[in-house]
């Protein structure tokens, strides 16, 4: 695998994301023989919103491959605050680090930062459009619990907004995954998205009700419903309640259904679903470091 | 009336372009994607709304002392994909013919999504990949097929 940044989950191929997978395998293996992997190596950490899950698991990555950090802190500490741009503040750290990591809230702001900078950039979410680490850890959690032979997924919650939604559902497309997604109809999924899936010949279907689908689901991912896209209160918790799953729920889906979630979540897994065997999103969460350990051993150079 | 004597009703011009067979009443969106606004002295003759076989109702530009590059000739494919370029040298059409789609247009475009880094303070020009029906950016992937002449960037 050769990429100098990871923009999208649509520039990765189905071999690119077996690579990866397979590395990070290896890692989880054995995670001690990758100690000493990249000990002069400086991740720049660029969150100019906030992150625990994706920031923390990108630092441990590179700590455990025995590289370091240098992070920009808060926008409000930073000379963003002073009203630089985003292009400068990449043309700046990539002098002080060997590939960076951004997280910014307005969507195509990876890829800008990435015109700027020769060393490699990671997109860690920008807005609403991708997040394809996150959609790599998702993969690898997939192809652990479900493989990805005649893998049929229901991707459940916010599918307009929801920046993992639209990484994964385009990696899913190399896998030829039956995807089905299920929303209230004011947060289906965006256009650009249901272009592409498509264009690539993509098995899709759309619900409304997730009882429609779940028995025939091996793998139900769901995000959160976010308050804050509705124009009123009242109309949010009326779908709202209508997105949730609980171990009630579950009784209608497969023995082996793998219930999968980005995190945080809120209200939309009740936590009676953490004792069932159905539940990975913790495990989910906890793949993030030797799948981003594996991408980036692979973009500074480890398979050589 | 033919084409040509259509093209009287507004005087002719000794040397720069003009642009026929645009779609009826899309002039006033080309003289804006070509960044005419009457501010740099061009003489600039518009017609609107006449007869047209080919259309039905086109409209005709003319632009005195400018002959459009193929850049501008490009970009005005995504309003006018009908339309003609004559270039005038003397009185005479020297050189003739019909608009082509680019694949790419840059800096001519608003992205419509508010949360698109292009519509930021940053040194980047937006850039639209140009399809069969519609146009997606580059940054965001949001997709425009409809009214495309209300995201043209004021200059």
């Amino acid at each position: 695998m050769r990429h100098d940044h990871i923009i999208s989950a649509k520039q990765l191929s189905r071999g690119d994301i077996e690579t990866v997978l397979d590395h990070a395998a290896d890692i989880a293996a054995d995670p001690g023989a990758f100690a000493d992997r990249h000990t002069d190596t400086l991740l720049g950490m660029l969150f100019f919103e906030p992150s625990t899950r994706t920031k923390m698991s990108f630092t441990t990555a590179m700590k455990r491959l025995g590289g370091d950090i240098v992070d920009m802190g808060s926008v409000e500490s930073s000379s963003v605050k002073k009203g630089e741009s985003l292009a400068d503040t990449v043309r700046v750290v990539e002098g002080y680090t060997d590939a960076l990591v951004l997280r910014h809230p307005m969507e195509g702001s990876a890829k800008m930062a990435s015109e700027f900078v020769d060393v490699p950039l990671v997109n860690a979410g920008d807005g609403a459009g991708q997040h394809p680490t996150q959609t790599l850890l998702d993969l690898y959690t997939i192809r652990e619990n479900a493989g990805f032979d005649d893998l049929t997924i229901g991707i459940m919650g916010d599918l307009k907004y929801g920046r993992t939604v639209h990484s994964l559902a385009h990696a899913l497309t190399t896998v030829d995954a039956s995807q089905h997604f299920i929303s209230p109809e004011s947060l289906q999924l965006p256009r650009s998205v249901r272009y592409d899936l498509h264009e690539a010949g993509a098995g899709v279907r759309e619900h409304t009700d997730l009882g429609e689908i779940l028995p025939e689901l091996d793998v139900l991912y769901v995000t959160r419903i976010q308050a804050e896209r509705f124009p009123d209160e009242s109309e949010y918790r009326e779908v709202a309640g209508q997105y949730q799953i609980d171990a009630d729920t579950l009784a209608a889906a497969k023995d082996d259904l793998t219930v999968m979630h980005p995190l945080p979540r809120v209200d939309e897994i009740a936590h009676d679903v953490d004792e069932t065997t159905h539940a990975q999103y913790f495990q989910q969460a906890h793949n993030g470091v030797p799948v981003r350990m594996a991408l980036l051993d692979l973009m500074l150079g480890g398979d050589q | 009336m033919s084409d040509n004597d259509q093209q009287l009703r507004v005087s002719k011009i000794r040397n720069g372009t003009v642009i026929d067979h645009i779609a009826g009443g899309q002039a006033l969106n080309v003289l804006a994607i070509l960044g005419i606004d009457g501010t740099s002295g061009d003489s600039v003759s518009v017609a609107m709304n006449m007869p047209s076989d080919r259309l039905g109702h086109k409209d005709v530009v003319k632009v005195e002392g400018r002959e459009l590059s193929q850049d501008e000739v490009d970009v005005l494919s995504l309003i006018a994909p009908a339309a003609t370029i004559n270039i005038i040298r003397d009185y005479d059409v020297v050189e003739k013919r019909r608009v082509e789609r680019p694949s790419v247009v840059e800096g001519v475009l608003e992205c419509p999504n508010h949360n698109c880094i292009t519509t930021e303070d940053e040194p980047v020009d937006s850039r639209f990949a140009v399809g069969d029906d519609g146009v997606r950016c580059e940054y965001c992937d949001t997709i425009i097929r409809d009214d495309l002449p209300a995201h043209i960037l004021a200059e």
